[in-house]
Formats: C-alpha cells, sequence, structure tokens
C-alpha cells in the first residue's frame, strides 16, 4: 500500500516535469534537450537558496526563474542565432553541467536538517508519502490550470499556432520567433521547478540526476497520450499528470520483477520506445485485420 | 479615385547574394498599385512572380529600390508589422490553416491578424454565430464544421477557409498566389466565383498570381505581365478587357 502511495506521490511531482515538456514536445513540436541541464540546475538553485537559508517555497520559485533563464538561453540561440533546436538544446545542457557545479560546489549538496517544502507543518503531520501526493496535487492543479488558462488566451493560441503551422501564424502577424522563446523559457521554468521539488523530496541534489529525464518527461506523455486516447488539448494536459502516475506503476512493477534501479533508464527508454511505435503496431494490426475481412465471404 | 496604394521603385532583389550563383530576380521594377486595383499577375516560372509576392510581404528583404504604402516606406518593415495592412493566401492549402486548430479558431486568429495579442481570453464561443454566417457564404459545408480541425477539412474547404482569413479583417492588399491552383477544376472555380464576389464587395485591393490566363482575363480591372523580373504588359480598364487568350498568347510567344 505505502508503495502505492508513493508511486502517486512521485508521480504526482515528477508530472511538472510533462507538462514543461508538453509545451515544446507537443505543441511547438520540438524535442527541447535543455531540459536535461535545467532539471538538475532547479535542484541546485534551490538546494543552495534553501542551505543559505532562504524560504523553500520563494527557492523553489527562483528555480523556475533561473531555468526560465536557461530556456531563454536556447531560444535565442535557435531563433536569432539559427542554431537547429536539438543542438541548441545539447549546448545549454551541457553548459548546464558547469553551471550546476559551480553553483553547489560539490557534485552533491544534501538537505540534511534544512528546511524544504515537505518540512511544513501540514504536509508533516501527514502519513508517510503522503506528503508529496498532497503537493503534487497542488502543485499540479494550479500548473494545469495555469497552462490551460494561457492556452485560451489570444496570446496562447498564437503560441499554439505557431507550433502548428509557423508560416501561417507569420502570415498573421505572430511574432513566430518570441512564441518559440517563451515557450521553451516557461517549459524550462517548469522543469527547474520540478528539479526544485524532486531534490526537496529526496533531501538532495545531484549533479547527474538529470540523465534521463527527457525520456521520463516524454513518457508521462506518451502513456497519458497511449492510455486515454482521442482527447481535446486540457484533457490531454490533465492526462499528461495520469501519465506521470502510470508510468511510476511501471516503474514499481519493474522493480518487483526484480530489476534493479540502476536499470530504470533501459527500462524507461523501452517503455517509451514501445509507446511511441505503437501506432505502427496498430497499423500493422489493422492491415492484418483488412486481410482476413478481404478474405472472408460473408463481408 | 485612383489613389496610388502601393508603390515599388525600381526595386532590385536578388538570391545566393555574393556567391557565384547569384541571381537578380526583381531588376529595377517598377510597379504602382492604385487603390481598389483588382490586378492579375501573369509570367513563365521564374519571372519572379512569388519573389515580388515576398517582397512585398517582406519575407525576403530588397537589395535596393524602394516599397511604399500610402507614401511611407516599408522596405525594411518586418513580416509581422507588414500583416497589418497586408493579407496572403498561399498556393498549397497546408500553408494557410493551422492543421490541429480546428475552424472557427482559426478564424479567430485571422480575426486578429496584425494586432497584439493579448494575455486575455480568447472569448471563442461569443463569435461562433458570427462565423456560422460568414463560413456559410462559402457554399461548401465549412459552416457545418466549425468545430472540425482543418486538418480534416478537404482540400477545396481548406482553401476556402484560407481564402476567408486573409479577408475577415479587412486587409488594404491582399496577395493571392495561385490560390486557386491545387484543387480540382469545380473546386477552383467555384473559389475563384467566391473571390472576385468578395473582391468586389469589399472593394479590396487585390494581386493574384495566375497561371490561368482566362481567369486573368475574366478577373480583375488590370492585368500584369512578369518577365524576367520587369513588368512588361501592364494593361487596364477597356483595353484589358478588349484582350482574348490569343492576344496573351502571341503576346507571350513575342517575349520568351
Amino acid at each position: 500500500m505505502s508503495l502505492i502511495v508513493s508511486s502517486i506521490g512521485q508521480g504526482l511531482l515528477w508530472a511538472v516535469l510533462g507538462v514543461g515538456l508538453f509545451l515544446t514536445f507537443r505543441i511547438l513540436d520540438f524535442a527541447d534537450m535543455t531540459v536535461e541541464g535545467t532539471f538538475p540546475l532547479g535542484a541546485a538553485t534551490a538546494v543552495m537558496a534553501i542551505s543559505h537559508g532562504m524560504n523553500p517555497l520563494l527557492a523553489t520559485l527562483l528555480a523556475f526563474a533561473v531555468g526560465a533563464l536557461a530556456g531563454l538561453i536556447t531560444g535565442l540561440l535557435y531563433t536569432k542565432g539559427h542554431i537547429p533546436i536539438l543542438l541548441a538544446g545539447i549546448l545549454v545542457m551541457t553548459a548546464c553541467y558547469s553551471v550546476n557545479l559551480r553553483i553547489m560546489g560539490r557534485a552533491n549538496v544534501s538537505l540534511l536538517g534544512k528546511n524544504t517544502l515537505f518540512k511544513n507543518h501540514f504536509l508533516a503531520s501527514l502519513p508517510q508519502y503522503f506528503d508529496s501526493v498532497v503537493l503534487g496535487t497542488i502543485v499540479m492543479v494550479i500548473i494545469t490550470t495555469i497552462v490551460i488558462y494561457f492556452l485560451q488566451t489570444e496570446l496562447g493560441q498564437g503560441f499554439i499556432a505557431t507550433g502548428d503551422n509557423q508560416t501561417m501564424a507569420r502570415s498573421l502577424g505572430i511574432n513566430t520567433d518570441n512564441m518559440k522563446i517563451m515557450g521553451l523559457m516557461v517549459s524550462n521554468g517548469l522543469i527547474a521547478f520540478g528539479g526544485a521539488l524532486v531534490a526537496q523530496n529526496n533531501g538532495f541534489a545531484d549533479v547527474n540526476m538529470g540523465i534521463g529525464i527527457i525520456v521520463i518527461a516524454l513518457a508521462s506523455i506518451i502513456i497519458g497520450e497511449v492510455a486515454f486516447g482521442d482527447l481535446t488539448l486540457n484533457q490531454r494536459l490533465v492526462a499528461v499528470t495520469l501519465g506521470s502516475i502510470l508510468y511510476r506503476f511501471v516503474l514499481l512493477i519493474v522493480l518487483k520483477l526484480g530489476f534493479q534501479a540502476n536499470d530504470l533508464n533501459l527500462i524507461s527508454a523501452i517503455i517509451l520506445a514501445v509507446c511511441m511505435m505503437l501506432p505502427v503496431f496498430k497499423n500493422v494490426l489493422n492491415f492484418k485485420h483488412l486481410l482476413k475481412r478481404g478474405l472472408d465471404t460473408n463481408d | 479615385m485612383t489613389k496610388p496604394l502601393l508603390e515599388l521603385k525600381d526595386v532590385v532583389l536578388k538570391v545566393n547574394r555574393h556567391t557565384p550563383e547569384e541571381i537578380t530576380i526583381l531588376n529595377h521594377l517598377n510597379l504602382t498599385v492604385n487603390e481598389g486595383d483588382f490586378i492579375t499577375l501573369l509570367g513563365s516560372n521564374g519571372a519572379g512572380k512569388s519573389t515580388l509576392f515576398n517582397a512585398i510581404g517582406g519575407d525576403l528583404t530588397i537589395d535596393s529600390g524602394q516599397i511604399l504604402l500610402k507614401g511611407k516606406d516599408i522596405s525594411h518593415e518586418s513580416v509581422e508589422k507588414r500583416t497589418r495592412f497586408l493579407a496572403r493566401v498561399f498556393q498549397d492549402p497546408k500553408l494557410g490553416t493551422a492543421p490541429r486548430m480546428n475552424v472557427a479558431e482559426n478564424l479567430l486568429l485571422a480575426e486578429r491578424r496584425g494586432q497584439r495579442r493579448r494575455l486575455a481570453p480568447r472569448h471563442l464561443n461569443k463569435q461562433l454565430e458570427r462565423y456560422e454566417k460568414i463560413t456559410a457564404t462559402m457554399h461548401n459545408g465549412l459552416d457545418q464544421r466549425l468545430t472540425t480541425a482543418t486538418g480534416n477539412l478537404s482540400g477545396g474547404q481548406r482553401q476556402a477557409l484560407s481564402f476567408l482569413m486573409a479577408t475577415l479583417k479587412r486587409p488594404e492588399i491582399l496577395l493571392l498566389d495561385e490560390h486557386t491552383a491545387a484543387l480540382d477544376p469545380q473546386t477552383s472555380q467555384d473559389l475563384m466565383h467566391l473571390t472576385n464576389q468578395r473582391v468586389q464587395e469589399e472593394a479590396l485591393t487585390c494581386l493574384m498570381i495566375t497561371h490561368h490566363l482566362e481567369d486573368a482575363l475574366t478577373y480583375g480591372n488590370r492585368l500584369i505581365v512578369l518577365h524576367h523580373g520587369q513588368v512588361t504588359f501592364d494593361v487596364s480598364g477597356e483595353e484589358k478587357a478588349a484582350l482574348t487568350t490569343e492576344k496573351l498568347y502571341s503576346f507571350f510567344a513575342d517575349i520568351e
């Protein structure tokens, strides 16, 4: 039971990443590698700010701002510097590694004995693992609501149009460069925010905690889509959170099957690859179905 | 009342600048578009028709010369800024609409063409009734599909929608780049009729690229032929009305 609660809590906390990546991967329609750097960047920022006595909530918001700054750099390299987005993301991600080491001064910083969002009186009074469930729910409700509201504004519609058809967006006077920069900033801000939450939950920040983040975030998006099928945009955003929780359940099962925590990146990659190939499998299966039907004289 | 709306003065536009493959596409081109002109634009491939549109639209920067709108130099304004007065319909139906957004959302986007997009709710539902009426004028079932993603529309419906979007917020200049070329003959003709109707009703100033000589003769008050980046033929009014496809063919044979 406690494992299930813990999985739900983890799923909720990590869902921030899914929503963040959704903005670039699904709406702007490109894969932003920056997130592998901004996740530990957010963690490092929050952990260091908290160790220097900053209020944990402020430290978490500071992480958002720092992440957004990294997103801004990727955005400028991409739109103004004309560097392909994949490379622009990798450049900033690589740079972040050094920056993170600079911020923390060493590879791993613990929050032992320090105040965190989870040590709030109310959260601390809850049974084990329920703190992340409650905090994760609050965070996801707020973030999802803001993102859904934003996408329904005039600006948000221009943002969606940019990812959907850039030529058209430009011909309607939408500044597509600014939209992409904005998307990258908010997306990376959210990822860093997620990094700050996870670091506080784990009780430490590690310079290597960003490895495989893009796969985990993508997994919550894709699993949500695969599990819930045809949805409206708003529903899809909610499905990201559910996808993130489902993903944690899958990991739980995998661990129960006897795999080790070290295998998780491999498993995550396999899960994501399989989920992304599902449409192909489906087509193949339908094709067989059609072949059979063609032979059926009762058709 | 014929005031010059758009003037191109001695416009030169080269591609592959400073390389051995440098080509001059627009070669000291001069053109004055008057308010209310409906110009059909002919020319062989490579004559510079689309480049002319891209120069007016700001996608390509001109090397020398001037582009004036109502006497104001806009040669260096960005694409986004120029959309305040300019609307375009492209040849490819895919280019004119956002495929994952529905018909009403696309119309709403188009209605704010060239304007600042605020962080305020879009108020789509308030517009639905009006959009239904507007799309019904297209007579192709678009009004029944306001909530359909445009990616699921037929090419004809998409192109009709693109055209509607371009004229929803009245543009001072409308550029149509072979906007019926990708459609089947019947659909293409229907859209051409609708185009003409709307241009007349709204008294729009419009430039239309076409390879269809009949269309070029039937529609508009002025016909221009572009050749090697220059205007080589420019007739309007009765002179244009007296033009026939034969005369045009012989003209094309002469300049080649």
